[in-house]
């Protein structure tokens, strides 16, 4: 489904990402990790469109994706969730998933508005219900984010990004912030939407136990290039990458 | 452990609110020279409330903060940084518009003394290499994991008395948690009292002489390190618990019967 | 060549007043993170005094000198940093442009009120004789005083400055104090210190540059001051506000090419009498348009913002059942009751004052639709209502159209223009964005609105009654009142529907996260321009509506200054909610109105106490209206929580 080749971006004279190759089946999720400054926040960045790379091609079904703006390539079907929060902060969390299901709606917001048809309908009210009660976010369905704590915040972003039921999901580091519990049920989380969805998933993360859970695959990035790909225990088990990542001589 | 001289770090009945939602309700624990505390707890128990409020981040609405003895309560931030408490903010902790060396240079112009500047800028780099390599570099354009080790990299190479690291693990990779985890013992060595937030629980435990377990902004738990393990599950558990009797008891209109197929 | 020197080194001492500016500028964004809009009136209330105390006082000069720079610069940049700007969150950079805005607005207004009128004449200069010739550049290029002071003034600033910011740890702390301060706190640094350290240095330049340059100018007049600011700002604008060097070197070739072309140009060309006036404001829009740094300006946030605690919910949220059946009921009774006087016992001349208020209601809503629902901030509102009336205007006047249909056109004319104004600033955001429309709002004024074909002249258009189906003009009739009520009900209804509708929760993620409400889909580009074409479209009528109610359609009522004014006056009431651009607009006029009956020397008072407004509005960024409604909610729902705590349990809040 995705298909990225030869992808190669530098910030200045530090190569960010230096011509890799990686491809996502429909229904597969794969774990990207790494080193910090591997750069794999960076090739979540070029195949959501947030930074255009300076060479290679991103392609979802066969098509490339070209310089597309992040908004049409969310439209096409990838979610996303972010390493930095980027919640709104003044709408309410139900708001969040309306507005993410309301960009599937085309033609005529503005006159709906103007005619007072703008409040979310009962069809959509049970989506984005359905969704919180799945993340857990039904008691704080009307709270504003700004009020939320980071661990909230970041299934706050994981709903809006699944709530319009993406094909490719593209998470970067969503267990950070949240404590072990709530990293498990995460995990549980994750494999159930992909299970039910059949959805691809992206996920860079460092905590391996929930790497180990999720993933079908691993790739495994170090200074911009992938050094190793596989299965979870083989590819950690490779000398060169606990040498490169996990630390163990 | 002999008590003869006050302890370095101490809360008392700390009562902080920190806007219209969350706040601490009589939080007080203490650590002692040189000692780890690992500071436990579910989301929102108000681990980084209680980080903030010691280093003055947080006004405290009553109760004490003492530094090394003196009370430091209500007063700002940087005299209580002065008085050698030094706090790791959790997520980013550098200025991003600021060059990689100038983050270290003046963070290093305060703790280490001016003459030492330059010496420490070297054991940064000897320690952090990937920090030498990009040190002319805007510390924005580092990683989200680079720019949280360069935060941790300003105060282990000049321990302060105390060191507050909030959600220290965050973002590193496994083998830079090991360093980072290297460097805080190092620190504790040679004399830095550390708390220790931290969500990898057994981590934080093995390095911690003593922990505190909070759960909605009190303590529950404040003793050794070996039994605190035990406590905050419970409380994580707990939690969980009344939150799902909650989510089955919202009201009838709110919410239309759908399955709860989402959890496995 | 002898010629091109005649005429250029005469431009060296201009450019480097722009360049001392300039200079000014950048440092105090670097330094404070503010883009002080009132760099230059800080600058000329040093001047105005320095002169005053001098020409009026027969003050030795060292002691006015002391007296308005050593003292009263500082001073000044102390006072702004500890009532205002120290009150800002750092993440909130509308609140920073905004009150760098109000300073602009209120400091001009503000010292004729203290010091009374009247224009100086001929403040004296400090170091060298402005009269003297003292050397000859060439053969007969004179080099008198004003050029050495200007020249070395600009050079030695520019030169300490630079070594102070990349050298000193004082500039290393200051730069970093921008991005956070409590960061800066963490490190054991004094920021707060820090901080009023770098706003004290600002104003002591300011009051330096103002004192130095004033003898450039023959009088001391706020209006010199402006067009030295637009120079000023372009030139920061060129160096990406970054680079002290840049700015001021762009600076001196701004003053050079523009009394260069001056020489050269023809004096009765269109290039002589529309161009060159608005070459800086070119520089500007060009500079805006391409340089790259702009586009990143205050993207460095506040790691340590979320100890901010988080906005307070709007009062609607709070109010209660029984407390929503009040103010409901309460609001139709207000507004019956309005309707009521009006067409009734109201005298004429308030009747006309609160017929204005909903005229400028209307253009405040518009600010309502952009600022507070879309979160982008325009400092052309003014701009576009003037274009819709003076569309409306020019139709009935030569086509003979019935000027409420052209008023519909008008308004058609505001949005395209104010839709084109969004598409070749969709890169720019924040202060960027501000400035952008600023300059739009200036070219506008200086080159468009005062030419014959567009508004017949500084006289303006005056309206003819045969333009107007009803008696709208008639004196005594209420058909005005009528016609300006329906319309702010339709906008002010139109405006609620769209915040609660799609289209406002759209433009709300925008204004919450740019990147994440594109990550979930939302065409920010479109949602953009839409919002400004909206916007435009509603200052167009409001602009149209007082066209109407002033029967003038005079160039300077819809002048940059009072987009600057409205911009401030509905964000100090609430920018958030329909209700505030209603207040705002009827408590402009109502003030205005008000200060009729105070002494002639106050009357000028009235964008200075919405100026002071600033200072309610940097601590609470909902607007005084919202921020009082919410405490008497509270108040009101404690005492109905009290008297129903006896009948036992009710409800339980939110733990």
């Amino acid at each position: 489904m995705l298909s990225v080749r030869g992808l190669s971006k530098s910030f200045g004279a530090t190569p960010a990402v230096a011509d890799v190759d990686l491809d996502v089946a429909p229904g597969e999720s794969v774990g990207l990790v790494g080193p910090n400054g591997a750069g794999k926040t960076t090739v979540l960045n070029c195949v959501f469109g947030q930074t255009h790379p300076d060479a290679g091609t991103v392609e979802l079904d066969g098509h490339d994706l070209g310089r597309l703006p992040t908004w049409r390539r969310a439209r096409l079907g990838i979610g996303r969730t972010y390493q930095r929060l980027e919640v709104f902060p003044e709408l309410t969390v139900r708001d969040h998933l309306v507005v993410a299901l309301r960009v599937q709606r085309h033609g005529a917001r503005l006159w709906r508005d103007l005619l007072g048809l703008g409040a979310p309908s009962r069809e959509e009210l049970a989506a984005v219900d359905s969704v919180l009660d799945a993340v857990g976010l039904v008691e704080t369905a009307d709270v504003p984010v700004a009020a939320l704590g980071l661990g909230a915040c970041r299934l706050v972003e994981l709903a809006r990004a699944i709530v319009g039921e993406p094909r490719l999901l593209l998470t970067d580091e969503p267990s950070s912030g949240l404590d072990e519990h709530e990293t498990r049920e995460l995990a549980g989380l994750l494999c159930s939407l992909q299970l039910a969805r059949g959805m691809g998933m992206l996920l860079v993360e460092h905590d391996l136990a929930m790497v180990e859970a999720v993933v079908d695959r691993v790739v495994v990035m170090d200074l911009g290039r992938v050094v190793a790909s596989g299965g979870f225990r083989e590819v950690m088990g490779a000398p060169a990458v606990r040498r490169a990542y996990l630390g163990v001589p | 452990m002999t008590r003869l001289e006050p302890p370095v770090l101490e809360l008392e009945a700390v009562r902080a609110a920190y806007g219209p939602y969350r706040a601490l309700f009589g939080v007080s624990f203490s650590v002692d020279r040189g000692a780890a505390v690992a500071l436990l707890g579910p989301n929102g128990a108000g681990k980084s409330t209680v980080a903030r409020v010691a280093s003055g981040l947080v006004r405290v609405s009553s109760g004490s903060v003492r530094v090394d003895g003196r009370d430091v309560t209500g007063e700002p931030a940087w005299r209580i940084a002065r008085a050698g408490l030094a706090h790791v903010p959790e997520g980013r902790g550098v200025f991003d518009s600021l060059s990689v060396e100038e983050n270290l240079v003046l963070s290093f112009r305060r703790r280490a003394g001016r003459g030492e500047v330059s010496t420490s800028l070297e054991r940064a780099y000897e320690r952090f290499p990937a920090l030498g390599q990009r040190r002319h570099d805007r510390a924005g354009a580092l990683s989200g994991g680079q720019q949280r080790l360069l935060s941790l990299a300003k105060v282990l190479v000049a321990p302060p008395k105390v060191l507050i690291a909030d959600e220290l693990s965050l973002g590193l990779a496994p083998s830079v948690i090991d360093d980072v985890y290297a460097g805080l013992a190092d620190a504790r060595r040679s004399g830095t009292a550390l708390v220790v937030v931290e969500q990898q629980i057994d981590r934080a435990l093995a390095l911690a002489s003593s922990a505190v377990v909070l759960d909605r902004g009190a303590v529950v738990y404040f003793g050794p390190a070996q039994g605190a393990r035990a406590v905050a599950e419970e409380v994580v558990a707990r939690r969980h618990r009344v939150e799902e009797d909650a989510a089955t008891q919202v009201g009838p209109g709110a919410r239309p019967p759908a399955g709860r197929e989402g959890r496995t | 060549m002898e010629q091109l020197l005649g005429f250029a080194v005469p431009g060296i001492p201009y450019g480097c007043a722009y360049a001392v500016f300039a200079v000014g500028l950048v440092l105090t964004y670097q330094t404070t993170g503010v883009f002080n809009f009132g760099y230059g009136a800080q600058a000329y209330a040093s001047a105005f005094v320095f002169a005053w105390l001098v020409e009026n006082h027969a003050w030795p000069t060292w002691a006015a000198f002391l007296c308005s720079v050593v003292i009263l610069g500082p001073g000044l940049g102390l006072v702004f940093d500890r009532f205002l700007f120290r009150r800002i969150p750092s993440t909130n950079t509308t609140a920073r442009v905004v009150t760098g805005l109000s300073l602009l607005v209120g400091i001009p207004a503000l010292l004729p009120v203290i010091f009374g009128n009247g224009n100086l004449v001929g403040a004296p200069s400090i170091v060298f004789n402005p009269d003297t010739v003292y050397f000859h550049l060439g053969s007969d290029v004179p080099v008198n005083g004003i050029y050495l002071s200007a020249v070395l003034f600009a050079v030695v600033m520019l030169v300490v400055l630079v070594l102070l910011l990349r050298t000193t740890s004082l500039g290393l702390e200051m730069r970093a104090g921008v991005e956070s301060r409590r960061l800066l706190e963490l490190e054991g640094v004094n920021a707060p210190r820090v901080t009023a350290t770098a706003w004290a240095l600002c104003g002591l330049m300011a009051g330096l540059a103002g004192v130095l340059l004033a003898p450039t100018e023959v009088t001391v007049q706020a209006q010199d001051y402006v067009t030295l600011m637009v120079a000023a700002i372009a030139a920061a604008a060129c160096a990406a506000l970054r680079s002290m060097s840049v700015a001021a070197v762009v600076a001196v070739l701004i003053g050079v090419v523009s009394l260069t072309a001056q020489g050269y140009l023809p004096t009765s060309s269109f290039w002589y009498s529309a161009v060159l006036p608005a070459f800086p404001f070119l520089v500007l829009v060009g500079a805006l348009l391409l340089v790259p740094g702009l586009r990143r300006l205050d993207e460095a946030k506040d790691p340590l913002s979320s100890v901010d605690p988080p906005p307070p919910p709007p009062s609607s949220r709070l109010r209660g059942r029984e407390i929503d059946w009040i103010v409901r009921t309460g609001f139709w009774v207000l507004l019956f009751a309005f309707v009521g006087s009006m067409l009734t016992w109201m005298p004429p001349s308030w009747e006309t004052v609160l017929n204005q208020g909903m005229a400028y209601s209307v253009i405040f809503l518009s600010v309502t639709l952009l600022t507070g629902t879309a979160g982008q901030l325009s400092l052309a509102q003014a701009t576009l209502a003037g274009i819709a009336a003076f569309t409306a205007g020019q139709l009935a006047r030569h086509v003979g159209l019935d000027f409420l249909a052209g008023a519909v056109l008008g308004a058609l004319a505001a949005s395209v223009v104010a839709a084109v104004l969004a598409v070749a600033s969709l890169r720019l955001r924040g202060l960027g964005l501000a400035l952008m429309t600023l300059a739009a709002a200036l070219l506008f004024d200086v080159a468009i609105f005062p030419a014959q074909a567009v508004s017949g002249g500084t006289g303006g258009i005056t309206l003819s009654s045969s333009w107007l189906p009803l008696d709208l003009f008639a004196p005594d009739g209420h058909a005005y009142f009528l016609l300006a009520l329906l319309v702010l009900v339709v906008c002010a209804g139109g405006v609620a529907l769209v915040q609660r509708g799609t289209v406002g929760r759209f433009l709300a993620a925008m204004r919450g996260s740019e990147l994440g409400a594109a990550g979930v889909g939302v065409n920010l580009p479109w949602q953009r321009v839409l919002a400004f074409a909206l916007s435009g479209a509603l200052a167009g009528v409001g602009g149209a509506l007082l066209a109407i109610q002033q029967t003038v359609i005079a160039p300077g009522e819809f002048n940059y200054q009072l987009s600057l004014a409205f911009v401030v006056i509905v964000l100090t009431t609430g920018v958030g909610t329909v209700e505030g651009a209603i207040q705002a607009g009827i408590g402009l006029v109502v003030v205005e109105q008000l200060l009729q009956y105070a002494p002639q020397r106050l009357q000028g008072l009235t964008f200075v106490l919405f100026a002071l407004g600033a200072l309610t509005y940097a601590a609470h960024p909902e607007g005084i209206v919202e921020l009082e409604k919410r405490r008497w909610t509270e108040r009101a729902e404690r005492v109905l929580a009290h008297r129903h705590r006896s009948p036992a349990t009710s409800s339980v809040g939110p733990s």
